[in-house]
């Protein structure tokens, strides 16, 4: 080193055996699965934080889905008398309500998920997708009791469970899990320069529970809308996933599953669940693209 | 190849929003003001620093130290150019960590040293040592948002010089913390600049750093104005004035003289 400013002399065995890379240096997604340690201590720490001071604490997790089932299950059910048109019309219901909670939970949660976490965004360096990813994860562990109390409604209903039913199930939950976590990581990243986004998504969350077959079976929708209508309804990613996850539980629970399915739900279901399953992929990897780009100003626009 | 820290002309330029909701933009652009300003925090700046070497890194307020830090720790990305490290890099930001307020201390600890990529185990075997030093006693179960400013910088520095690194990056630091703290930090920084770690120290206090650093960098209104030798460079800032003209105290007794122009 003779350019050196001040003559220093390396002690080479010092010299740490790795490469010399960009501190910023971000894989994505894919490094936030490769540091699970972090995510691990992230999610534990979002499980404490998200009802930190209530009394009540993960009980108001089941207070609002409760309280809204019990609001639809009333109006719908007996005030509308869907009970007499659809067969087991709460599990139809319950099963596509625990699912959509789920989803907007992610959605919401994500979206406010890099400001919260603000006094670490700005001094430490660390894939800040870790942040949407984990409350991804608390989300999903939030979901976990209203699913055991969805199965145990569906064994006494006498639910007999099959094959291609579980595949669906999995299917639509995996719809969801994409298109939730895309859009938590592109509105997390557009909430930190712009808070209106975290008002937006309280409006979307509304939206969702009337634009899916959940208060209303889906013979409703054919009947009502035909021709292009009917394809504006079935773009929606989640009206897949919802039928998806149905015909899982709830039509596991129907006297004649054969016919459930012929009448209530569309027949290339599976196939529209798959190619809506790589639209959301598209779209998750296009969201990490965005993320990218916004993420280089967020510790100065916090 | 020994390289610890390479920065190749490397800028970074803030913008400055003035308004924030769209009623103040429009009726700001009806009257012709600017709604929003850009200024160049950083403007080409280059240098290479090896690994084992302690760098103090001086300037006057605004001068970009901060932002320098932040690019180096890799939490900012520069506009252009390239910053390129090695190995693990721990320290403290703008005097204070990034510590999340509804943790506790010791949840706080291990997620610190998670994010510079230490294990549960490596954190464990350090913690009792960080607990030691920090000397926060039973606080360490309570929320760091009920901390006192000192216990809070105290808690930081702990764990930014016991955490393993390659680097360590301090920033003003001693500003905060009582004398006996402050003598505390400058031994452990010397035992950690002993241990070969690269160490970019941000100061005011020309003492401190002309005990500690093997070279100073000082930044002018965002640009490098000078890398060499420590003496020259506090010479070259008009900072030796306040040090009498006694160039190399080694003797650490004055410690007031040495920390005194630290905040």
């Amino acid at each position: 080193m003779t350019d050196h400013p001040t003559g220093f002399v390396v002690d080479e065995s010092r010299v740490p055996d790795a490469p010399l890379i960009a501190p910023s240096a971000n894989g994505g997604l894919r490094s936030v699965f490769k540091r699970r340690y972090l995510l691990s201590l992230l999610v534990k720490r979002e499980l404490a934080a998200r009802y930190q001071g209530t009394v009540l604490g993960l009980f108001w997790s089941y207070v609002q889905p409760l309280t809204r089932f019990a609001m639809y299950f009333f109006v719908v059910g007996i005030v509308l008398g869907l009970h007499g048109d659809v067969e087991n019309f709460g599990i139809h219901m319950f099963s596509a309500f625990v699912f959509v909670h789920y989803f907007t939970e992610v959605f919401a949660a994500g979206t406010r998920s890099v400001v919260r976490n603000k006094s670490l965004v700005q001094k430490m360096a660390m894939p800040r997708e870790m942040f949407p990813v984990a409350s991804v994860l608390v989300s999903g562990y939030h979901t976990l009791p209203s699913m055991v109390i969805l199965m145990v409604a569906c064994i006494f209903t006498g639910w007999s469970p099959d094959g291609v039913g579980i595949l669906a199930g999995l299917l639509g939950f995996a719809i969801m899990t994409v298109l939730g976590t895309g859009l938590a990581l592109l509105f997390s990243a557009l909430n930190v320069y712009f808070r209106d986004f975290q008002n937006i998504v309280g409006t979307l969350t509304a939206f969702v529970h009337f634009s899916v077959p959940m208060i209303y079976p889906y013979e409703r929708v054919t009947n009502a809308l035909d021709g292009g209508w009917l394809q504006l309804y079935l773009a929606n990613p989640l009206t897949e996933s919802v039928m998806l996850i149905q015909r899982f539980f709830w039509v596991g629970t129907t006297d004649d599953p054969d016919a459930t399915i012929t009448k209530s739900m569309p027949d290339d279901l599976f196939q529209r669940g798959f190619i809506m399953l790589g639209i959301c992929l598209l779209f998750l990897a296009m969201a990490q693209w965005a993320f990218t780009k916004l993420e280089s100003k967020f510790p100065e626009r916090l | 190849m020994s390289e610890s820290i390479v920065v190749r002309n490397v800028s970074k330029k803030f913008t400055m929003h003035y308004h924030r909701t769209l009623k103040q933009k429009t009726t700001a652009t009806l009257r012709r003001h600017q709604i929003s300003d850009t200024f160049l925090a950083l403007d080409d700046v280059s240098f290479t620093v090896q690994q084992g070497e302690s760098v103090g890194l001086m300037g006057l307020n605004g001068s970009g130290k901060s932002t320098l830090l932040k690019l180096i720790n890799g939490v900012m990305k520069p506009d252009s150019g390239d910053v390129l490290t090695r190995g693990r890099i721990a320290g403290l930001i703008a005097t204070g960590a990034g510590f999340h307020p509804q943790l506790t201390g010791r949840e706080n600890i291990f997620l610190n040293a998670a994010i510079i990529g230490m294990s549960h185990k490596e954190t464990t075997a350090k913690f009792d040592q960080i607990v030691e030093f920090a000397d926060i006693g039973r606080f360490i179960d309570t929320p760091v948002l009920h901390y006192s400013s000192g216990m809070f910088s105290r808690l930081g520095f702990a764990v930014a010089v016991h955490t393993d690194s390659d680097i360590f990056l301090i920033d003003e630091v001693l500003a905060v913390g009582d004398q006996p703290f402050k003598k505390k930090c400058l031994a452990r920084m010397q035992e950690i600049k002993n241990e070969g770690r690269t160490m970019f120290y941000v100061s005011h206090a020309a003492g401190s750093v002309r005990k500690m650093c093997d070279r100073v960098l000082v930044l002018e209104k965002g640009k490098l104005g000078y890398d060499g030798p420590v003496n020259e460079g506090i010479r070259y800032l008009k900072y030796d004035g306040d040090d009498n003209d006694d160039p190399i105290d080694e003797s650490g007794d004055d410690l007031d003289s040495e920390l005194g122009a630290d905040i």
